[in-house]
């Protein structure tokens, strides 16, 4: 079983990474569950989102506090959320969107394993003109784990987003090709 | 076989009501049930489910329109939360007495005060002396399969009692997970139309909830006592037939690992599959320890309990609701009292946690089962606790 923990501000898409990475885990016939954090979430308040992904039945309904993969969709996250916390040691892997590269995200994070990170800003504002990085972080997501078979998610990104399906699997297939993926 | 996918919950739950055909749905929106009403009246709206849709003003109003549609022979369905509840629960217990079999799903709901959305019993225990039937369900299939099944046991002529299907609001309800679902086709053939005996109608009038002398009351009630109780031949059967056509078999108790179990821990709701998972884990350790799921509440299965937890030293149970200055738990003193005249018993160890969605983790369980076998050795009986108070 993999236990994904996303880490966005409200409004960013949180809620929406989990469940599209659930419903293409699911296609794929394999058993998943996307859950969000339920609380009083406002727009641009820190949110956090769960998805759990496995080849077995799913026999957990709690949180995640051991994730084996953390996505932050904002990069302000990082510094007023201790977003690694109980992030699996040594193959957990932090996903994150970053103005800079890697290297930097690493020094500044002190974090020792796995690092994948993407300017996703930049790419959703591109290609979406709004800063909504849901979509684009899942291809950073793909790309720095097999979690889940790339084309997978293009059915549920088509069914979730209908007339602007196209643009966001475009941020999605962009993301995937510049996201940088630095071993511990 | 039905096709699986991958949804919400309540979405779920909300296609299981179109499948059954509902004629009348009334019901007012409040969390963590609201996303069950908004798509039913999407179905509505966009002629996917010939029914009628009541925007009712109250939960008391939701009820009252259900138990008056389903009087005039109309399949009604409602659901609700909490507050809602107990708004409406004035009515809950008429439309039992009545016989109207009203099918509710509730998105279970802590009562205030503080103010709470989220989740734990405390709503349905509430209600717990209502005369309906009622199911705890787990998981998302459990609720879209119990959805059909409260219908075709509730409108059988031998029970003619309303349903209660609870599940565990926000960690099942608002859970995207994979459900297999069930065709139209097979629906209809587990589920026929629902042709009560006596209905409300003006060419033939009848009197329905009428006031009667104290020479009269203790009959009534002994009546509906006796229905409820009666209703599990058929709750038994309907879980047969519907396992028959789609593979998927249901009990009272739902038995994990039970067997060379010493010690049971005891769940109903969601919180039954972290439970499981806390098992395999004291599984592995050579622990002998099990789990009993508490699926049905009313009629409360005397028989199946009693022989599940007959061969236990101790059972561990979790309780989701308090009763202020009572027993504990509700389910806990339930169990307590229906093994009390059993010549051998195993002793009953109560912890009433995850009340607002307090998280409960496998490891919670573990420290449950410690704690009470702890007890235990220093020869102490068990009494109850309220799990995880910070101090």
């Amino acid at each position: 079983m993999i236990e994904i923990r996303f880490h966005g501000r409200g409004g960013q898409g949180a809620v929406t990474s989990a469940e599209l990475l659930a419903y293409a885990a699911i296609n794929e016939g394999r058993y998943a569950q996307a859950f969000p954090s339920f609380g009083p979430e406002r727009r641009g308040a820190p949110v956090v989102a769960y998805c759990r992904i496995s080849d077995d039945p799913i026999r957990i309904r709690a949180n995640i506090s051991e994730p084996n993969l953390v996505v932050v969709l904002d990069y302000s996250i990082l510094r007023i959320v201790d977003v690694t916390a109980g992030l699996k040691h040594p193959h957990g892997i932090l996903v994150t969107d970053s103005k800079f590269p890697g290297e930097k995200v690493r020094a500044d994070l002190n974090i020792k394993g796995k690092l994948a990170a993407v300017d996703a800003t930049r790419i959703a504002m591109e290609v979406l003109g709004l800063a909504i990085t849901n979509t684009t972080m899942l291809g950073s997501l793909v790309k720095a784990s097999n979690v889940i078979q790339k084309d997978s998610l293009i059915e549920p990104l088509k069914e979730r987003f209908g007339r602007i399906a196209d643009k966001n699997i475009a941020a999605y297939e962009r993301a995937f090709k510049e996201t940088v993926v630095l071993d511990g | 076989m039905g096709k699986r996918v991958g949804m919400e919950v309540s979405i779920a739950a909300s296609e299981a009501v179109r499948l059954a055909n509902v004629d009348v749905i009334a019901a007012y929106p409040i969390t963590p049930q609201t996303h069950i009403v908004e798509h039913l009246s999407e179905f509505v709206n966009n002629g996917e489910l010939d029914a009628e849709f009541v925007p009712v003003e109250s939960e008391h109003s939701a009820m009252s329109v259900c138990s008056g549609s389903q009087a005039v022979g109309a399949r009604s369905f409602t659901c609700t939360s909490s507050q809602g509840l107990i708004l409406m629960s004035e009515i809950v217990y008429c439309t039992a007495a009545m016989r109207l079999p009203v099918i509710m799903v509730l998105a279970n709901r802590s009562l205030s005060n503080p103010i709470s959305i989220w989740n734990d019993h405390t709503d349905v225990m509430s209600i717990r002396d209502c005369g309906w039937i009622q199911y705890f369900a787990e998981n998302g299939q459990d609720v879209f399969d119990h959805v059909l099944i409260s219908y075709r046991v509730g409108e059988d002529r031998d029970v003619m009692l309303p349903v209660i299907v609870n599940m565990d609001g926000f960690s099942v309800s608002h859970v995207i997970e994979p459900v297999e679902l069930v065709d139209q086709e097979t629906v209809d053939k587990f589920l026929p139309p629902y042709k009560p005996d006596i209905v409300l109608d003006p060419a033939h009038p009848v009197t329905m909830g009428a006031i009667v002398l104290p020479s009269c009351y203790t009959e009534a009630k002994k009546a509906q006592d006796e229905a409820v109780k009666a209703s599990m031949p058929t709750i038994l059967k309907g879980w047969q037939e519907f396992g028959d056509l789609t593979g998927r078999y249901y009990h009272p108790i739902e038995e994990y690992r039970t067997e060379g179990a010493e010690v049971l821990l005891v769940t109903m709701g969601g919180i039954g599959e972290t439970a499981m998972w806390a098992v395999d884990q004291m599984r592995e350790k050579g622990r002998p320890v099990g789990l009993l799921k508490m699926r049905l509440w009313r009629p409360f299965p005397f028989e199946e309990f009693r022989k599940a937890a007959s061969k236990a030293r101790m059972l561990v149970v979790v309780d989701r609701a308090i009763s202020y200055g009572g027993p504990g738990g509700p389910v806990a003193s339930e169990l307590r009292s229906a093994l009390y005249n059993e010549p051998k018993r195993p002793l009953v160890a109560n912890f009433i946690a995850g009340l607002a969605s307090r998280d409960v983790a496998p490891f919670d369980f573990i420290e449950m089962v410690d704690r009470a076998e702890g007890a235990c050795k220093k020869g102490m009986e068990p009494e109850y606790e309220i799990y995880g108070v910070r101090e």
